[in-house]
């Protein structure tokens, strides 16, 4: 009785502090304005489909690919062990489906256990990646700090899960030869000299810890890189169906253009935005904001970007780190941190002005997360609202009003090729 | 084949009652820049030799407002937009050719909602067809086996996803195509996207055009093609900063030089 209170204490303190976390990343993601991606859902559920639950884009790095996968279905599936958990917790039996199931009970527990094996490798093969091979862009400067903590913390909160569930099937084997489990009595001779009461209180504390464990992951997650586990769905349906190449046109300033050609024309007055471009998260669109909760900051774009190649200040992915990193200030500091901005003080105009507009970090991002889209954004607010362009883009610019080129040709001049 | 070109102005063709199959939008880098004038007049060339009926808008033709809009300036964007969808509509032009891949991603992708819908080739594409078509032809020639590499410009391959067409025609000329590593939806940028073009780079170890010769010249070409006016001007410099001499060739100028069109 005591322990299924203290079961029902815990799941409901676990869920009660998940439900604030979660309510806390929506008023985050609110900052943002409403988001225009509602259409064509048929696409989107497709898209969401392929590139979230069928991981589409992952194979091009293969074996990262084939490490990720091992822990995304070992997730999914030993999870499902956390319906068995649940119901013993709640009523105090033990195994509570083995009797029904009965041979095919064995089978699936066996299945879990191997999986859980997959995954304790996979992620001693990615903690290798990350410390031994030091592959670079685990290493690339955006990385210093808590961001490299949070990609070892998960990977050994994922071993330590994996490894209580089998030490708990080990203990239960070493205790009963009959016992409804397969790996657990491949790895019982390592427990065997224990007494039978020891091994019972491995096993419940095995219990325990897996569960407990599972509450305590459920609630680091909203507060880490890793609630792309959750968010890659929802991300990927809000992705950017429209031509790769297009950046959407401002309706205020189609209006402001309409009514100086045509002076009968009348423009939307209520068009016209507080500002031009982005200046800081609220700037931002609700899209843009998910993205940065997405990341997972597994750096393919910085790898890809040709600007963070050559040694520029410019990381695709310290961009949307950034953008994150801005709205959680925002939700924790509030007011004592109004008069921070995204611009300059996470984000450096020099990184913006190094970008090529590229598209290589959009087409390499896992989560089809969109950095381009915010860098363009905080560009428009540069020049539109501060007119703060490098020099040399400002007299480009002045051409191209002057005479309609880049350079200082005249127009009249266009077709002089002809006759030279 | 005559040695002057042969270029109607839409203006003067519609005064004479005819009008042109397709419009050949020059951009300003063919218009101007030394080295994309050459590729304007030898795709010109390749359209006079497959007797195209084609014009280009000469002195009403302004930029796309492509680097502007990658600058960050919307304003300026949608002034230059509107003033030639004015000028393109007001001629009904229907299908428009270029040579440059960011006048062609803007006329395709930031025109129509603005006004502007029009069927939008590169010319790369155009060529191809008119390949097929069998309305123009390709020689070996003097690139038989000679190994060229292609670079794909960003603005043509992963963000208009068009891979193929310009490899088809260089595979036509007999020659050895050869890829780096990064190529198609993978490749390197040259360095001059996003308005890069207009402006020095921002520090770092190396610039992106000396980074991306590197790996084009790790596959020992003779030629190294492309289908960008901004490509061909970065790739060219970086090459010359590398001390080799290794030609850079836009697809149409290769075609041209490889069946002794010139």
């Amino acid at each position: 009785m005591a322990a299924q209170l203290a079961f029902f204490i815990l799941l409901t303190a676990g869920s009660v502090v998940f439900a604030w976390q979660v309510q806390r990343l929506r008023r985050g993601l609110a900052m943002g304005r409403p988001s225009e991606r509602n259409d064509q859902p048929l696409r989107r559920w497709k898209t969401m489909a392929r590139v979230a639950l069928g991981q589409g884009k992952m194979g091009s790095r293969p074996v990262a690919a084939l490490l990720h996968v091992v822990v995304y279905v070992g997730f999914v599936l030993i999870n499902i062990e956390v319906l068995e958990i649940l119901v013993d917790g709640a009523i105090g039996s033990h195994r509570f489906f083995a009797p029904y199931l009965g041979g095919a009970y064995v089978g699936i527990i066996g299945f879990f256990e191997l999986l859980g094996v997959a995954v304790i490798i996979a992620c001693l093969a990615f903690l290798f990646r990350r410390h031994v091979m030091r592959i670079p862009r685990f290493r690339h400067a955006d990385m210093k700090g808590w961001p490299s903590k949070d990609a070892d913390i998960i990977l050994y909160i994922e071993i330590m899960l994996m490894s209580a569930l089998l030490l708990m099937n080990t203990a239960e084997a070493a205790m009963d030869a009959e016992a409804p489990v397969v790996v657990g009595h491949w790895l019982a001779p390592l427990l065997s000299g224990m007494d039978e009461n020891s091994l019972h209180w491995i096993e419940r504390i095995a219990w325990w810890f897996h569960f407990a464990g599972i509450l305590a992951f459920l609630n680091y997650l909203p507060r880490s890189k890793h609630f792309h586990i959750i968010l890659a769905f929802p991300n990927t349906w809000y992705s950017k169906l429209s031509a790769r190449g297009r950046i959407p046109a401002m309706p205020s300033v189609t209006g402001e253009i309409k009514s100086m050609m045509d002076p009968s024309y009348v423009p939307d007055e209520t068009a016209v935005p507080d500002r031009f471009g982005a200046k800081d998260v609220s700037d931002l669109s609700f899209a843009n904001l998910l993205n940065a909760f997405t990341c997972t900051e597994c750096g393919r774009c910085t790898s890809a970007c040709p600007a963070s190649i050559t040694g520029k200040s410019l990381s695709p992915r310290q961009i949307m780190m950034a953008t994150r990193d801005r709205v959680e200030e925002s939700l924790d500091k509030g007011e004592s941190a109004k008069d921070n901005h995204l611009l300059d003080n996470f984000i450096s105009r020099e990184s913006l002005w190094a970008c090529t507009s590229c598209n290589a970090c959009v087409e390499v991002c896992p989560l089809n997360i969109d950095p381009l889209d915010i860098i363009l954004q905080m560009r428009q607010y540069l020049t539109m609202e501060e007119s703060a362009a490098p020099a040399p883009l400002n007299s480009m610019m002045s051409n191209i009003e002057n005479n309609g080129a880049p350079w200082a040709y005249p127009q009249a001049d266009r077709a002089a090729w002809i006759n030279e | 084949m005559t040695d002057t070109l042969h270029v109607p102005i839409l203006a003067d063709m519609l005064a004479e009652g005819k009008k042109p199959d397709v419009l050949f939008w020059v951009g300003c880098a063919g218009s101007f820049d030394d080295r994309a004038k050459k590729v304007t007049k030898a795709f010109v060339k390749l359209l006079n030799e497959a007797g195209i009926s084609f014009a280009i808008l000469g002195s009403e033709e302004g930029c796309t407002g492509d680097p502007a809009r990658r600058s960050g300036n919307e304003f300026l964007f949608q002034m230059q937009a509107m003033q030639n969808i004015e000028v393109l509509n007001g001629y009904d032009v229907q299908r428009i050719v270029t040579t440059c891949p960011h006048c062609f991603n803007t006329l395709k992708n930031e025109y129509p909602e603005l006004g502007g819908k029009y069927e939008v080739f590169h010319h790369s594409q155009f060529l191809r067809e008119l390949l097929k078509a069998g309305k123009l032809t390709i020689q070996g020639g003097a690139f038989k086996g000679k190994r060229i590499v292609f670079h794909d410009p960003c603005y043509l391959g992963r963000i208009n996803q068009t891979y193929e067409a310009p490899r088809d025609l260089l595979k036509a000329l007999d020659a050895e195509l050869h890829e780096m590593g990064r190529c198609k939806k993978n490749g390197l940028c040259c360095g001059a996207g996003g308005a890069q073009m207009f402006k020095e780079p921002e520090k770092g170890d190396k610039d992106i055009n000396v980074e991306r010769v590197e790996e084009a010249l790790a596959t020992k070409p003779d030629i190294i093609a492309t289908g960008c006016p901004f490509c061909k001007t970065m790739i060219s410099d970086g090459v010359s900063h590398s001390g080799k001499d290794v030609p850079v060739l836009d697809i149409a100028e290769a075609i041209v030089q490889a069946g002794d069109l010139s």
